[in-house]
């Protein structure tokens, strides 16, 4: 299947390289700054998942003061960077502005966190350290956004962290995930470098718990265990034929595009057909089109009100040449043992009896990713899962005493900042609970 | 259309915008594009005598704020430092090609009879409409004994205003320095000097900022600074004052004003006229702009009198002088209070935490559907009017004049003061 070389290299590097959001320079940073009011009880604060002081930074970036700035983010977000790039903001701080109500233009609050973050990255400026070290051992399962913002809040706090991801890189979606010409230039593993940095936290690569050790084991070793694992899983149309190939999971197309060395060589079918509405539905989308796919249809089975994607992705979407198509459930995939030819569609509006086929090479599921309990051995045995979500309370913590979980595992994927914010509680009520 | 021809000390322009005299009317180059550009008149650059004065390198500092560049500007430039001889040569032949401007010529000599009588034979030859003593410039002239030196001591003001009132015939312009606690007494020098009009302000002494890594105040000149003259937006408020004391002085009042300080468009052009300037000068905001900037000032005060039936100038020159009195004479039983608007807010909380933390707790905050609804407590409101200026939505907050039973009373009369008179 698929043509490689469709594009040139260069093209290819054009549309997976370069931000699409670029940063701002010295003079627009200074001008978006003093848009922002310092509003009492700002609505944005109360809008960001982490809750970053955002008044207090953009404040300090317009008195020049952009190491402060950037504390005040990193603070409460250790991956302000990453969120700076990927977060959704028009649903997020931006939507709380208070700028909106009265101009329709909030101000550029996603933009100003990534000018602090960046300032204070190529300072090298390493502001957090270890402070009365306790000789404790914490277990971190999964290196994602979620384990690695509880393992820095953790060391930071003085504990002796272990992370144990399964994976050859740390990251989680943040190296795997992510669309590509949001994170450039590698840099979710310079964010992780610098998240590391502050010393306290050792790494086991390629550690797969579940097969490689045990929830018992864990238990008899360390003080307390926080779960970051994410989402192993992929939700299924439940269609026959549903392996024939060109029909593939989004994510993993997506995690192997991340890797990827040469583009050229990524193979991909002239007519791509992507079902699904949150954000990995869009973001395979564009990037088919972007790799150079003739045509890419997505399908979703209800209205764009109705979509997880924010009208901002979906807009973005169709400026790179994305067809949506609403009201439509994929009925019948037809196709071969070489490979899959059209997928037939019926309308999901009632009183329609509409059926439709879009032709294809490729077809793209995203409709969600699922936890497998049975992947993490003997977890369900000490702990409560419902809805293929780990259970947890306000303070993250599971059903077992000591075992906090975080992150997609428990909300069933959200956002990276969502993620962030677990490991970062879950972290003060592991302290809390051990002191 | 209003009429906008302006007559001042018997000077006349087809507007009352003038350049005041500082870089942008240094030489017959900017004047005569200037003039092109629609300016009523200018007050040349300050001669001086010969040789000519030498000027440092780096010469100008600015106040920016919030994003706003040259809210407040500064220098340390002295008077021109040209030769008199090619100034007067070019003076002369702009006011021949532009008869119906007004050409005043700022001066700055010596404090000598001899020197003012000598450099006022040469401007006169020049044909120019008048001259401006300069007894404003706050920095190294008044080391020399000029300038603010001669401005801060009203018996030099009322000395040198009459000999050159004794020997010239042309209108004389007394221009005053603000580096000086009250105004008043330098206005009353140059009338009693026979002064014709006088114009104010000059610049006021400053420094705009300290450069942390030079550690020196800016401009830096080779690692050292000096104070300089403030102008610009940022000292338009301590102008209006002194004009209108001015203005509202038994001792100088009806005397012809030519109203300076921050004046940035017609606005405020239209502010300094209705508290006694008959005509206004402007420096820095042409700096920040350059000439074209005369274009709206002159349309836009032409609609605004259009839209207040005012037909020539003098129907509001000096219109709200009588309304500006001293703080004794306010009525003490007026009372307003602010209204929020619930419409036009748009959440910030920016009035409550003014109120809460610095103001008289007048201001309720109640979170409602994830909003904070923000209300006036009417009865504890004294009608300061911070909330109003601090909110950043135009007409959001307005301030309610409310109806009053009792009547007039000013502190003169109230029965907390020991010296009231009833
Ligand atoms: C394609 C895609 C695009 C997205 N785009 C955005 C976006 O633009 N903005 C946004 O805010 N969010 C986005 N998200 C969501 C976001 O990436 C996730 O919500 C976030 O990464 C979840 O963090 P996590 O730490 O919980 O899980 P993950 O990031 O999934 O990390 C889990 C880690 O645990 C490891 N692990 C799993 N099982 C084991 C095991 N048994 N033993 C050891 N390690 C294990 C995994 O290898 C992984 O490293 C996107 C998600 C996807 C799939
Ligand atoms: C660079 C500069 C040089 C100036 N030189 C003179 C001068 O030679 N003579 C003078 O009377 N005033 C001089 N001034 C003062 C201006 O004429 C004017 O009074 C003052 O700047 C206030 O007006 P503004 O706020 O519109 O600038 C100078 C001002 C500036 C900024
Ligand atoms: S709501 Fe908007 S304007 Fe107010 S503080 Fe936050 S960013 Fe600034």
């Amino acid at each position: 299947m698929g043509e490689p070389g469709a594009l040139s290299p260069k093209q290819l590097e054009e549309n997976f390289c370069k931000d699409i959001h670029p940063p701002l320079n010295l003079n627009q940073a200074s001008i978006e700054a003093s848009r922002c009011y310092f509003c009492y009880d700002a609505p944005c604060i109360k809008a960001c998942p982490t809750e970053i002081n955002i008044p207090s930074f953009i404040r300090k970036i317009s008195t020049g003061n952009l190491k402060g700035a950037a504390i005040d983010i990193l603070s409460e977000n250790i991956f302000g960077g990453a969120c700076a790039r990927v977060c959704p903001v028009e649903t997020l701080c931006e939507e709380g502005c208070v700028r909106n109500t009265a101009e329709d233009k909030p101000v550029a609050i996603g933009l100003l966190q990534r000018h602090a973050t960046d300032w204070l990255f190529e300072k090298k400026i390493q502001p957090f350290e270890r402070k009365n070290l306790k000789q404790k051992r914490i277990a971190v399962v999964g290196a994602g956004p979620a384990g690695l913002s509880c393992a820095h809040r953790l060391a930071v706090l003085g504990y002796d962290v272990i992370v144990f991801e399964a994976k050859k890189k740390l990251g989680g979606l943040n190296e795997y995930g992510l669309a590509p010409y949001k994170m450039v230039n590698d840099f979710a593993q310079k964010e992780i470098a610098f998240i590391l940095e502050v010393g306290g936290i050792k790494v086991e690569l390629e550690k797969e718990f579940g097969r490689d050790f045990s929830m018992a084991e864990l238990r008899k070793e360390f003080e307390a265990v926080f779960l970051g694992v994410g989402l192993s899983g992929v939700n299924a149309l439940k269609l026959e034929s549903e392996n024939m190939p060109g029909v593939l999971n989004a994510v993993d197309f997506i995690s192997d595009l991340r890797q990827t060395k040469n583009l050229s060589a990524v193979a991909l079918g002239k007519r791509v057909v992507v079902i699904g509405g949150g954000s990995t539905a869009i973001d395979i989308a564009v990037e088919s089109k972007r790799l150079g796919a003739s045509s890419v249809t997505l399908v979703y089975r209800r209205g764009f009100s109705e979509m997880k994607a924010t009208s901002v992705e979906i807009e973005f979407a169709q400026n790179n040449g994305v067809l949506i198509e609403t009201w439509a459930r994929a009925k019948k995939l037809i196709g071969n043992s070489k490979g899959i030819s059209s997928v037939e569609f019926e309308r999901t509006q009632s009183g329609s009896s509409e059926i439709f086929t879009l032709p294809c090479d490729t077809l793209f599921k995203a409709i969600g990713q699922i936890l497998i309990p049975e992947k993490l051995g003997d977890v369900k045995e000490f702990l409560e899962i419902t809805n293929g979500r780990i259970l947890v309370n306000d303070e993250r913590r599971t059903t077992l005493k000591n075992v906090f979980a975080g992150g997609d595992c428990v909300n069933g994927g959200k956002l990276t900042v969502v993620s962030v914010q677990d490991g970062k509680v879950a972290a003060e009520a592991i302290h809390k609970e051990l002191s | 259309m209003a009429d906008l021809t302006c007559k001042i000390a018997g000077v006349k322009s087809p507007n009352p915008f003038w350049l005041a005299s500082a870089p942008p009317t240094d030489k017959a180059y900017n004047v005569i594009r200037a003039f092109k550009a629609g300016w009523g008149g200018v007050v040349w650059k300050t001669l001086g005598e010969d040789p000519p004065v030498v000027n440092v390198s780096s010469r100008y500092g600015a106040v920016e704020y919030n994003g706003q560049r040259m809210m407040g500007f500064n220098n340390i430039e002295l008077i021109s430092d040209r030769p008199l001889a090619l100034n007067l040569e070019e003076i002369k032949a702009v006011k021949k090609e532009w008869p119906d401007r007004a050409l005043i010529v700022s001066l700055m000599v010596p404090c000598n009879e001899l020197s003012w009588k000598n450099i006022l034979k040469k401007v006169e030859e020049t044909n120019a409409d008048g001259v401006e003593l300069n007894f404003g410039c706050p920095h190294g002239m008044s080391e020399r004994g000029m300038g603010s030196a001669v401005g801060q001591v009203p018996e030099y003001i009322e000395m040198v205003t009459r000999w050159c009132k004794t020997h010239t015939q042309m209108p004389v312009f007394v221009k005053l320095t603000p580096n000086i606690s009250d105004i008043r007494k330098p206005a009353r020098a140059a009338k009693a000097g026979g002064a014709d009009a006088i114009s104010l302000i000059n610049t006021i002494n400053s420094i705009t900022r300290v450069d942390l890594d030079q550690m020196a105040p800016e401009p830096v000149v080779d690692g050292k600074g000096t104070h300089g003259g403030y102008c610009g937006p940022a000292v338009k408020p301590i102008a209006l004052n002194m004009v209108s004391e001015i203005s509202r002085d038994p001792a100088t009042r009806g005397m012809a004003i030519s109203g300076i300080g921050g004046i940035s468009n017609w606005r405020d052009a239209a502010e300094f006229m209705a508290l006694g300037s008959t005509s206004v000068q402007v420096c820095t905001a042409a700096m920040h702009y350059g000439f074209k900037i005369v274009d709206d000032m002159i349309e836009g005060l032409s609609h605004w009198m259009d839209e207040k039936k005012y037909r020539k100038l003098s129907d509001f020159v000096g219109a709200a002088t009588p309304n500006t009195t001293d703080w004794q004479y306010l009525n003490l039983n007026f009372k307003t209070i602010a209204k929020i608007d619930q419409t036009k807010c748009i959440g910030c909380g920016l009035c409550y935490i003014a109120c809460e933390d610095t103001s008289h707790q007048s201001i309720s905050v109640k979170a409602q559907n994830r909003k904070n609804i923000f209300e006036v407590i009417e009865e504890e409101c004294v009608g300061c009017n911070l909330c109003a200026h601090v909110c950043p939505v135009q007409d959001c907050i307005t301030m309610i004049p409310q109806e009053s039973k009792k009547p007039y009373l000013n502190w003169t009369e109230h029965p907390n003061n020991p010296q009231s008179k009833i």
